[in-house]
Parts: structure tokens; C-alpha cells; sequence
């Protein structure tokens, strides 16, 4: 177990700044994940992290120590692939003890730790196999293996359920988080999905081209976010952004789920704690017990979502209301969030518990 | 449903007897089909390479001569026996086994060593990996001549360099000893671009996400070499060894050219004995059953490798 501290890491890649300077605090223990979309600079962070990559400048911190001209073998760090990156030519048991053969562990203590970690993923009945004959799940659980065998400091994951189906991942989601509170490590999971983020992460790292643009625990980033980015990213359907004018320096925002759509002639009782647009219901996707709204108003397309149950014609006028406190504004040129309503998630915390 | 389409048509003739016939016969046509898209290929086949096979077998079996066709005499095993009881032969097949497992074994190696320094991506490894493959392409008569003169005891290159450091001179073809290695050497310096090219391309297609996992795994630079790329290399290998195999065991260009099987038959090789027995004595009968030892002997050595190897070969 440690912590991760990154100062001013950055990293360049033929004239192409991929990571630009950023500072970044992993406390020990955590599940932090790394999200953003295609070429934000994720996977390069965990592979400096990993050692599998040079630091262009900066310093890597794992526990005290700093990492940047140790090996990877050296950094006390298991990594997770997208791919899981198994030995094809090795059985599953030669899978997971080759790190610790490489460090000349004892056959006994070896055989002994294998079949341990093997007990608790579920892979014992396939230790002869060669991953070829394996499943993907069960690929993934011997790549599992293979890094928790070695009891590293720090577990890095890069992508490790892009490759499964929807069933099984959202299952390993499950397995992976409980796999964390039983070990206690530090975990650092690189992901494109902000679900996959949301769901598994106790401090979730967005980044944007090779910068970080916040640094939250799930709930925070989704009811705080920073900036119009996160704002965007994060929560699926994302938030809708309008703007009142062309020249106006705000723009704002708020979330599918906290409008409401209200008949064209509705007068709301609380009219000066409401932003209302004006639009017509243009489309409506049905989610299940939820449906989107797609409303062209006259400040542009915007999504609502409703209960499946209420009925809604298409081409129907209606409002689109939001309550204030749902109403979040950013800086137009910087897509800073502007007048950021305090204690918000600490509201909602609270209410979620009394419920 | 090609079948299925047709039936209501032929229901429409209204006649049950033809409507029977023209079913019959579509039902032979689609039998037909397959193996008429075959004919072709299996025609070519055939006459140019089952048909001769079978009839070099079977003039093996005679006494006959190119001079003279048309007295051919059955003789049995009479030929093989013949072969087997002369020193000349046991010494040819002894040449051609040293000479293949030489070429093969060091080829192989060689090969291997220069692919792993070689597969780099500076722009010098791919100049050197283009000179090392450029033997590869030029034809195998220009390389026995080129390494003729190299080799030549008087005005050769080799001579000249040995000179230059003090050492004597070396009689490269014309000695009994060295004569074969000197063939094995050209046969490994015209392969080895090849064998390093196949390997090289063996070797970027593994993963590179495997080695990384590797040195996570605090692999050494040997353990990563002999628990992982030579494994994964296997099919590479096996492939190399079964061809290079089977073309040292046809050998004869530079035998022809460098050394027509001598000093003291030292250089005689299965194919350009074949050759000599055929062509200079007219001697069909031998000819042909040294034809067959040779096809016996590759196919067996083959199947041989087949079976071995089958599984230390991993394919992914």
C-alpha cells in the first residue's frame, strides 16, 4: 500500500505535448480512476506511472520513493491490460507465478501463493489450461491474478473491461470493487466510460487533453463540476448547455433529469426560483422506466428526462422548467463554472441517508 | 435452395416422368459442380506432379538407360540394392545429411541472432536488414561465381585477406575437407536473409503489450528471450526448418558450378548425383531409384519434423 504523487508530470511525443505538467495526489488506498475521452493523456499517465513509459519531466512518487529511473520491476506495481497481456505459450498457473519465479520466490511459497490467489478468483479448475482455452472473463481473471500475486503497492489497470461484454462487465465493475476493499490497495484505473468511473472510483481524476480538469469524488463531480467540460462528461445523458444571447458571457446549464416539462400554458407557482424555455417535444427515446425528450427550444435542442408513464405527444408545446438550484453557469471563453452553489452534495449526502 | 427455386418451375412442365429426369440430373450437375471448379488445378496437378511421381517410382524399377528407350528391363529392387551397396551413394547421402544439418542448423541460428539485433526501428537496422536479404535475390548461379572468385586460392578476396593478416593461404575448393564447408558456407550466407526476414516479421507480431507485462513481471532480458520470444517464435521456427530442410536436401546449383561433386566426390549431393547417374552415364535405372530414396528421405524427414514438433509449436 502506498500513496501516488505526480509533480508537474508532463510527456511529449514527437513535438505533440500528450501530458501537460499536471499535479496529481493518489492517497494510499484509494480507487482512483483516470477518465476522459480518446487522447487525453490517461494511458500515458499510468504507463509513466507503470515505469513503461519515460517521464518527460516531473517526478513520480510511489510511497516516498521516487520512481522515475526505476524499472518497472523495481516500482512494486501490477498492471492490468486491455488486453490482459498473458503468456500464451504459459499455462494459467505459469501465468501468475512467472513474476514471482522472476524474483526467485521458492517453488513451495510459490505453489502456495498461486493456489491462493487462484482460490479467490475462481480459477483453480483451470490452472493446466493455456489462456487460449480460456474464456474472456476468465482471461481477465488470470491477468487479475497475475498482478495480485505479487501483494504490489499499487495495482494500475488500463482499460481491463473494455474487452468483455456488457453482462460480464458490469459484473467484474462488481468484483473489481470488492477485490479493493478485501486487498486495501491503491488502485489507479484508466477508463473511457464515465460509468465504468463513477461506479468503481472513490476519487475520479477527468482529464482533457493532457490536463486535469478536476479531481472529485463521484457525487462532487457530477452535482459540482468545475467546469463545462466535466459538466459535459460526466452524467450520461450529459448536461444541457444554453445560451441566453450571442453576446451574453454566461452560458448555462443543467441536467436532463432535474427539468421538467411542463404543458405550454402551465403557470408555475414558483416562477422566480424557475428558468423556463419554450420548445416543441421533437423526439423521445424510450430507456425503459425512464424516456429522453429531445425539446427544440428557441435557445436550442435541449434533453428531458421524464417518466416513461407520462404521456407526451410529439410536436406538443411545452416548458421546459428548471429549478434555480439545478441551474449551473459557466464562463463562456473559459468554461470556468462561475457562482458555484456551495454544500450542495453535502446536501444531497444528507438527504440520501435520511431517506 | 438453388433446388428449391427450380422445383415449382420444373411443376410447371406438367409432365411427372421428365419432371423425375430433370430432377435427377440437377441433383447430378450440383454433385458435379464442386469438382469442376477443381478440374483445373487438379489437371496441372496431376500431370506435372502426381503423374511423374508415380512414373519415376516406376522406373525405378527398371534397368534403362536415356541412350536407349526402348530396352527396359524389370529388375525389381535390383536399383535400390545396387545404391545401397556402393560406397560412392553411402558417401553422397552421408554428404547430404552433414551438408543439411549444417546449413540448416547454423542458418537457422544465424538467422535468429541477426534478426534479434536487427529488429530495431533506427533507420540503420533497416539499411542492414536490406543488405543482409539482398543475397536473397540475386540468382544462385551469380553467388556460386561471385564466391568462385572469392574463394579462388590464387587471385580470391578470402586468400588476399588471410595474406593481409598473416595467415597462410587456404585452398577453399579443392581440398577434400574444406570444399563442403566452403558449399555450406555460401548456402548460409544466400539463406540467411531470408530466415532473418521471416523471423523479424515473426517477431513484430508479438504483442508488444506482452513484453511489457514482462518487465512488470521483473523478467530478465534471457528469461524474456527463452520463456517468451522463442516460444512465440515456434511456428516461425518450425517453418523455417521444414523448408530450409527440404531445399538443403535438393541442393545442387552450387555443387554444379563450385565443385561438380568433387574433390574425391567429397561435394556429391542426392540431387547432382542424380544428375550425374542420369545425365553423364545414362544410367536411368539409378537415377530413378536415387529419385525416389530422395523423395522418401524428405518425406519422412518432414513427417518426422511434423510429429516432434507438433507440440512444442505454439500457434496462437
Amino acid at each position: 500500500m502506498a500513496q501516488v504523487v505526480l509533480k508537474q508530470v508532463s510527456k511529449t511525443f514527437s513535438n505533440q505535448q500528450v501530458v501537460k505538467g499536471i499535479d496529481l495526489l493518489i492517497p494510499d488506498g484509494s480507487f482512483t480512476v483516470l477518465v476522459g475521452p480518446s487522447g487525453c493523456g490517461k494511458s500515458t499517465t499510468l504507463r509513466m506511472i507503470a515505469g513503461l513509459e519515460s517521464v518527460g519531466g516531473g517526478e513520480i512518487l510511489i510511497g516516498e520513493q521516487k520512481v522515475n529511473q526505476l524499472p518497472p520491476g523495481k516500482r512494486d506495481v501490477a498492471m492490468v491490460f486491455q488486453n490482459y497481456a498473458l503468456y500464451p505459450t504459459m499455462s494459467v498457473y505459469d501465468n501468475i507465478a512467472y513474476g514471482l519465479r522472476n524474483r526467485g520466490t521458492p517453488k513451495k511459497e510459490c505453489k502456495a501463493l498461486v493456489e491462493e490467489i487462484s482460490e479467490i478468483v475462481g480459477l483453480t479448475p483451470y490452472l493446466a489450461r493455456k489462456p487460449s482455452q480460456l474464456s474472456g472473463g476468465q482471461r481477465q481473471r488470470v491477468a487479475l491474478a497475475r498482478a495480485m500475486v505479487k501483494k504490489p503497492k499499487v495495482f494500475l489497470m488500463d482499460e481491463p473491461l473494455s474487452n468483455l461484454d456488457a453482462k460480464l462487465r458490469n459484473q467484474m465493475r462488481v468484483e473489481l470493487t470488492s477485490l479493493h476493499k478485501q486487498l486495501g490497495s491503491t488502485f489507479i484505473y484508466v477508463t473511457h466510460d464515465q460509468v465504468e468511473a463513477m461506479t468503481m472510483g472513490d476519487q475520479i481524476v477527468v482529464m482533457s487533453e493532457g490536463d486535469i480538469m478536476q479531481v472529485a469524488a463521484p457525487l462532487e463531480l457530477y452535482q459540482e463540476p468545475d467546469n463545462l467540460f466535466v459538466a459535459q462528461f460526466i452524467g450520461s445523458p450529459a448536461m444541457n448547455i444554453v445560451a441566453d444571447g450571442e453576446n451574453s458571457p454566461l452560458v448555462w446549464g443543467f441536467r436532463p433529469e432535474k427539468a421538467q416539462l411542463l404543458p405550454e400554458s402551465a403557470v408555475s407557482a414558483a416562477a422566480t426560483e424557475q428558468r423556463t424555455l419554450r420548445g416543441t417535444v421533437v423526439s423521445r427515446e424510450i430507456l425503459g422506466a425512464d424516456s429522453l425528450c429531445h425539446v427544440n427550444t428557441d435557445k436550442g435542442r435541449v434533453i428531458v428526462k421524464v417518466d416513461t408513464e407520462t404521456s407526451i405527444q410529439m410536436g406538443a408545446h411545452v416548458q421546459v422548467a428548471v429549478h434555480v438550484n439545478h441551474v449551473y453557469e459557466f464562463d463562456r471563453t473559459t468554461g470556468k463554472r462561475t457562482g458555484k452553489a456551495a454544500g450542495r452534495a453535502q446536501q444531497q449526502a444528507l438527504a440520501g441517508g435520511v431517506l | 435452395m438453388r433446388k428449391e427455386a427450380a422445383a415449382p418451375q420444373l411443376a410447371g412442365t406438367g409432365n411427372e416422368v421428365s419432371e423425375k429426369l430433370s430432377g435427377a440430373s440437377l441433383e447430378l450437375r450440383e454433385r458435379i459442380r464442386p469438382y469442376l471448379y477443381v478440374a483445373p488445378a487438379m489437371l496441372f496437378f496431376g500431370l506435372f506432379f502426381f503423374f511423374p511421381i508415380v512414373y519415376v517410382i516406376y522406373l525405378s524399377f527398371f534397368d534403362w538407360s536415356l541412350l536407349n528407350l526402348e530396352e527396359m528391363e524389370w529388375v525389381g529392387f535390383a536399383n535400390f540394392t545396387a545404391l545401397f551397396m556402393e560406397e560412392d551413394f553411402q558417401q553422397v547421402l552421408g554428404n547430404t545429411l552433414v551438408y543439411t544439418v549444417a546449413t540448416v542448423g547454423l542458418g537457422i541460428c544465424l538467422s535468429f541472432l541477426l534478426a534479434l539485433w536487427l529488429n530495431r526501428k533506427a533507420k540503420v537496422y533497416g539499411i542492414v536488414q536490406a543488405a543482409v536479404f539482398s543475397p536473397h535475390i540475386v540468382s544462385l548461379v551469380s553467388v556460386a561465381m561471385l564466391w568462385m572468385w572469392l574463394m579462388d586460392p590464387q587471385y580470391g578476396l578470402l586468400n588476399a585477406l588471410l595474406e593481409w593478416v598473416g595467415l597462410p593461404g587456404y585452398t577453399w575448393l579443392s581440398d577434400t575437407k574444406s570444399a563442403m564447408i566452403s558449399l555450406i558456407l555460401v548456402s548460409i550466407w544466400k539463406g540467411v536473409g531470408y530466415n532473418t526476414l521471416v523471423f523479424i516479421a515473426g517477431m513484430q507480431s508479438i504483442p508488444r503489450d506482452i513484453y511489457e507485462a514482462a518487465e512488470l513481471d521483473y523478467s530478465s532480458w534471457w528469461r524474456t528471450l527463452t520463456r517468451i520470444t522463442i516460444p512465440m517464435l515456434s511456428p516461425t521456427m518450425f517453418f523455417l526448418l521444414v523448408i530450409n530442410t527440404v531445399s538443403s536436401f535438393q541442393v545442387f546449383d552450387t555443387i554444379y558450378i563450385m565443385t561438380q561433386g568433387g574433390p574425391v566426390n567429397s561435394t556429391n549431393m542426392l540431387v547432382f548425383y542424380i544428375y550425374e547417374q542420369g545425365m553423364d552415364f545414362y544410367n536411368g535405372g539409378a537415377a530413378s531409384a536415387a529419385s525416389v530414396i530422395l523423395l522418401v528421405m524428405v518425406g519422412l524427414l518432414t513427417l518426422l519434423q511434423f510429429r516432434l514438433m507438433e507440440k512444442k509449436v505454439h500457434y496462437r
